[in-house]
């Protein structure tokens, strides 16, 4: 029956019970999706963070598992056998080479591991000093980071949260410290504190990683933490402000509500990207001053002492500076385009 | 120029000079907190030559007082005499050094700023091109390399490999390596800032707003775009020097140059701790200074600006 189109008269059908067809159209097909889980996605479209992240990962395992079944050690001298002389054609053996007594055992028929990378002058295993450095250079710039993150986050929320005095104070302090020159502050500062610290630190549980590696800690909590708490006593500021905090405020959330869900999610997108972006610039400061004789102690190899030590020799064996140099441009550089990327997918803010 | 850009400056240069301040301050009390004497590496002193030494080097005196004599002697560019260099002055070992390496330096400089500018608006201007993404992939490989790597495999390649030109920075084309090795990094940077402020530039309402009066293609790159977009890289020119001078402490250690870097690295490894002091502050002062005129240059350049 057609309808008058001027009538009054109500359609009846329309108040009619959903049929089963159209209450699935309310069904939501997806399921939801956290903050998380679209960055990750996000994340996993970007192919150049994605393929970076596949190489970091590859190197930190390798860093991590290589020497569990290694046969050598980094600060083994093959040629140095106790009991026996030494023996030299251990040293400076090109990549793939044997020593003559390995020769020996393999005309025997007995097997040997390749020196993949051949040994260095001391008659040490290439593969796995590089292996080993990796592996410092990696947790020298993991753990720096952490403890810019702490202390940075520390210094930021109290200027945040405090306000006033202690924030004008903090504040200025961050200023000065950020228009220091760093990186001579930095030589400075390690060339004084292995001075310093010497042998104090033997029989306490810092001599594993010895006074340099300590004093770079210490110099990257005193000198790097300015642009963390800048950061994060913007965040605290700006999102007290935000209208959506004024929003779970006005319909009752209490305090505990608004800083879980909230502050802290919108918060740490960004502190774990700065974080992130931080490593590659500690594990460029360690090799710089490893190359310059101020990072780790010796025999423990890093990326930037194997390219110092290489040096000298570099006309005759110039792929044991080759290799230590490729290694740390890898890390560095997959380190930043992941990061890059870690912040595209999290924070598509900062990117417009 | 109104007041309020007058008393920008007048603030950025008083926290210049309390920067400058904090850099000598700190330089000598890490200094002081170093154990052990300066003389201790000498062989074994009577007490009374030792006595002689400190007094010779105004060590007798308190704290405070070798504190205010430094200070002052700082700002006369007089850091007393090297500890293990006899007879000579760390400001003259730092003036020999200078001249070297501030030849390299501002060759760097110019070298870097001039093609970074010219390949990063070109490839703006090509955006996309196979031009454009060759120049990206470069330069992203070359922000992500450290000098001192960079340094070694330009070596490698051209003094050793290919023989083309001197390891040894002593010796005549010695310098041209040292020069590219410092400068690779600041072009890239230049390079990407350029192409990325020039890319925001032409997206700009006023630069259609040109073409749509019928403005050539070429007037508006040279009288609109150019100009607006090296904003930005005057503000890099201080952070660039500060590149360029920790970078020259390994490249003039790569190639064997005899400038100040050198000398910095050969006074730590030597503990001369007169020589650490003095470069350090030198060094520094000049950094604080270039970030000084670089934030000036800023602010006038662009009143739009407001620096907190």
């Amino acid at each position: 029956m057609t309808k008058n189109p001027l009538s009054m008269q109500f359609d009846v059908e329309d108040f009619l019970p959903a049929t089963e067809e159209e209450k699935a159209y309310l069904v939501q097909m997806r399921p939801s999706s956290t903050f998380f889980k679209d960055g990750c996605k996000r994340l996993m479209k970007n192919k150049v963070a994605f393929v970076s992240m596949i190489v970091i990962i590859l190197i930190a395992l390798s860093s991590i598992f290589v020497p569990m079944f290694w046969p050598y050690s980094y600060e083994q001298q093959l040629g140095v056998q106790p009991g026996m002389p030494v023996d030299a054609s251990f040293n400076n053996l090109a990549p793939m080479e044997y020593s003559r007594t390995e020769q020996t055992t393999i005309s025997q028929g007995g097997k040997v591991f390749p020196h993949v990378f051949g040994t260095d002058a001391a008659g040490r295993d290439y593969f796995i000093r590089v292996v080993y450095g990796t592996r410092i250079s990696l947790a020298v710039g993991f753990f720096a980071s952490l403890i810019v993150l702490v202390v940075g986050m520390t210094m930021g929320s109290i200027a945040g949260f405090m306000g006033g005095r202690v924030d004008m104070a903090i504040m200025r302090l961050v200023d000065l410290i950020y228009s220091l020159p760093d990186m001579l502050m930095v030589i400075l500062l390690a060339a004084v504190m292995r001075e310093s610290i010497g042998d104090s630190l033997d029989g306490t549980i810092f001599q594993a990683i010895g006074p340099n590696i300590l004093s770079l800690f210490i110099i990257f909590a005193l000198l790097y933490w300015c642009s963390m708490a800048r950061l994060i006593r913007g965040q605290i500021l700006s999102l007290r402000e935000q209208e959506y905090v004024l929003a779970a405020e006005a319909t009752g959330a209490g305090a505990r509500w608004i800083i879980t869900k909230h502050l802290i999610p919108n918060c740490i997108s960004v502190i774990i990207i700065s974080t992130a972006l931080q490593i590659p610039s500690a594990i460029f400061t360690e090799s710089f001053l490893s190359f310059l004789g101020l990072g780790v102690n010796a025999p423990m190899p890093s990326l930037g002492s194997l390219a110092s030590d290489a040096l000298n020799g570099i006309s005759t064996y110039p792929y044991r500076l080759a290799i230590p140099a490729i290694v740390i441009s890898l890390i560095v550089l997959g380190l930043n385009l992941f990061g890059d990327g870690l912040r595209d997918a999290f924070d598509p803010k900062l990117n417009q | 120029m109104d007041s309020k850009t007058l008393r920008y400056i007048i603030k950025r240069i008083l926290m210049a000079f309390v920067t400058l301040w904090a850099v000598v301050t700190v330089t000598f009390f890490v200094m002081k907190a170093v154990p052990g004497d300066p003389f201790a590496s000498e062989k074994a002193i009577t007490p009374a030559a030792k006595a002689a030494l400190e007094a010779k080097y105004g060590l007798d005196k308190p704290l405070m007082e070798q504190y205010k004599n430094y200070l002052v002697g700082a700002m006369h560019f007089d850091f007393g005499p090297s500890l293990k260099q006899r007879g000579r002055n760390v400001s003259d070992i730092i003036l020999d050094g200078m001249q070297t390496s501030a030849r390299i330096g501002v060759i760097a400089l110019l070298v870097a700023t001039s093609i970074g500018i010219v390949l990063g608006s070109t490839a703006a201007l090509h955006r996309n091109t196979v031009f454009d993404r060759i120049i990206m992939v470069f330069t992203t490989a070359f922000v992500s390399m450290p000098s001192f790597i960079m340094g070694t495999l330009l070596l490698l390649l051209f003094s050793v490999q290919l023989h083309w030109l001197p390891a040894n920075g002593t010796e005549p084309g010695g310098l041209i390596l040292p020069i590219v090795t410092l400068s690779l990094y600041p072009m890239s940077y230049i390079t990407r800032l350029t192409r990325s402020s020039m890319l925001d530039v032409l997206g700009q309402d006023y630069i259609r707003t040109a073409k749509a009066k019928g403005v050539s293609e070429k007037n508006v790159i040279w009288h609109h775009a150019l100009k607006n977009s090296l904003i930005p890289v005057i503000t890099y020119f201080g952070p660039e020097l500060a590149y360029i001078v920790t970078g020259s402490l390994v490249v003039e250690q790569i190639f064997a140059v005899p400038g100040i870097g050198r000398s910095f690295v050969n006074s730590i490894t030597g503990r001369d701790y007169t020589l650490i002091m003095g470069t350090t502050v030198v060094l520094a002062s000049l950094i604080v200074i270039m970030n000084l005129l670089s934030d000036i240059m800023y602010k006038l350049v662009d009143p739009r600006i407001t620096l907190e």
